[in-house]
């Protein structure tokens, strides 16, 4: 065991996040844009896009809801520093990164009513850790948003009725939403065994980026006509109409219990802040994903 | 809506400036507007209840629903970093009275507002526009200073009233005008339609 030291990696890859969009949704909007006809979803797009821009140039949050921290931890079993080492400096970093102002204390305690003033707090950030072969440690960081956490929908189908009740829970719970989540949004969709489950896997899904389609042939189609399907609805940029609800469907899936037909859906806002860093046992780092930032006083996708 | 019509205006407003105004107009702001979320309505309210004299006269101003997230420069002066809107639903129950009471022209917030205070603001002249949800830098960036904060120490920081002092705050799309008309009521129905019919075609794609 090394005394590898990973809180200076960890809050540079922090403030990227909160501050760089990544380029799958860069680019998606940008090419909305160019490409919608509806005059105020324009303005809405070209809004959208001159706040990354903003937030790139001047290093300021892209959203002033900067999100409740959600961390999956994938640790090489011969990776030098232990679990709990890593989620402390992870978390030490994270403190250090609100106190700067990248991101608004959002950790709340319900009972007593008190904000923990640096995002942490009881089960918060919220972290999955996996153990994996291999000597490297890779973390996928998602500051999720509060208000697009409003249209997920958790139904507990019959299995006869498994897929239809799929297609209905997908398509009412962003009817119903309207403008409040933020589209267009991302959407998550997961079925399996249990309630905890298709939650889980619905959020993870987020993570994958925007055009990228499930290996799964069946699992690639619900994605695609899903996302066919919600755009029809033409709620738009805040509710303005034009052709983009949303920006993809994400679907995922675990074996189910031969009575039960999970559906889990959750939904994340057009400002999905997200991104991976894969570190080396000797504490060299590489960003998996890529962001808009400020390279030599201009904004790059690096 | 087509083609939409632009606008760009001083506080404070005028019942003339806000009565041109029409759902899907877009509007930049020249001037001042305060903040208030939940907790900052109540406050304002209960001082007018008491009798007592508001720290700001709100007549004519701009009031967005937001809680900044702001940083303290060396020389005191707040920076603001990040001001989108937040969803403007939770202040519904008390907005008519807000709007009755402090004479407020021009409501900014996110997702759209119900009927009472549509109805609040045909009476007295106002309307809501919202402001890109989301768009926290580029709201930042329109806001020239901040001029003032009240209740910081009671309500914290995202709860108190801010007031700034902005230049060309926009693009804000009017979607309650001064006629009563409430673009989002509207917009929910056609959506509920839309999706009726989107699930039958659905239902006849094979996912299994």
């Amino acid at each position: 065991m090394t005394d590898l030291n990973l809180e200076e990696t960890f809050y540079e890859f922090i403030k990227t996040i909160a501050t760089g969009i990544p380029e799958d949704i860069y680019t998606a909007i940008k090419n909305a844009y160019e490409k919608e006809e509806n005059p105020v979803a324009k303005t809405q797009l070209k809004a959208i896009l001159e706040d990354m821009e903003i937030a790139c140039k001047k290093k300021r949050p892209i959203c002033q809801d900067t999100g409740t921290p959600y961390l999956w931890i994938e640790i090489g079993e011969d990776f030098p520093v232990k679990p709990t080492k890593v989620i402390k400096q992870f978390t030490n970093a994270l403190r250090k990164v609100t106190k700067e102002g990248y991101l608004r204390p959002n950790a709340v305690d319900p009972l007593y009513f008190k904000n923990s003033g640096d995002n942490t707090g009881r089960y918060i950030p919220w972290i999955h850790v996996e153990p994996v072969p291999g000597d490297k440690l890779k973390v996928y960081l998602m500051t999720k948003g509060g208000g697009s956490e409003a249209p997920s929908t958790l139904v507990m189908s019959t299995p006869l009725k498994g897929f239809e009740n799929l297609k209905k829970t997908v398509i009412d719970a962003i009817a119903r939403a309207g403008a409040l989540p933020c589209p267009p949004v991302i959407v998550g969709v997961a079925i399996g065994a249990g309630a905890d489950i298709v939650m889980s896997l619905a959020k993870k899904a987020l993570l994958r980026p925007i055009g990228e389609r499930h290996p799964d042939p069946k699992a690639a189609k619900i994605e695609e006509e899903l996302l066919k399907a919600l755009n029809k609805l033409e709620i738009g940029p805040h509710g303005f109409g034009g052709r983009l609800t949303a920006l993809d469907v994400k679907f995922d899936y675990s074996y189910r219990h031969p009575a039960t037909f999970a559906i889990g859906v959750v939904t994340s806002c057009w400002a999905t802040r997200r991104g991976i860093i894969e570190i080396s046992p000797d504490g060299s780092s590489k960003m998996l994903t890529r962001h808009l930032k400020l390279v030599d006083g201009e904004c790059k996708i690096v | 809506m087509s083609e939409a019509r632009v606008f760009h205006l001083k506080t404070p407003l005028s019942d003339e400036d806000v009565s041109k105004l029409r759902v899907g107009d877009i509007v930049y702001v020249t001037g001042i507007m305060v903040t208030a979320r939940d907790e900052a309505h109540k406050k304002i309210l209960e001082v007018i209840e008491s009798g007592e004299k508001l720290p700001i006269d709100l007549k004519g101003l701009v009031l967005y629903h937001c809680g900044p997230v702001v940083r303290k420069r060396e020389d005191g002066s707040w920076e603001v970093v990040a001001a989108g809107p937040t969803t403007s639903m939770r202040m519904e129950s008390v907005e008519a009275e807000f709007i009755e009471k402090t004479g407020v022209k021009m409501i900014v917030g996110k997702g759209g507002m119900g009927q009472r205070t549509a109805e609040a603001m045909k009476k007295h002249k106002a309307v809501y526009a919202v402001f890109t949800g989301g768009a926290g830098a580029l709201a930042a960036d329109r806001i020239k200073r901040v001029v003032d904060v009240y209740w910081l120490d009671e309500l914290g920081i995202p709860e108190a009233v801010w007031v700034f002092e902005v230049e060309e705050f926009g693009p804000l799309v009017v979607t309650i005008d001064t006629t009563g008309k409430n673009y989002y009521e509207e917009k929910m129905k056609e959506v509920k339609i839309k999706a009726e019919k989107i699930k039958e075609e659905l239902m006849k794609v094979e996912f299994e």
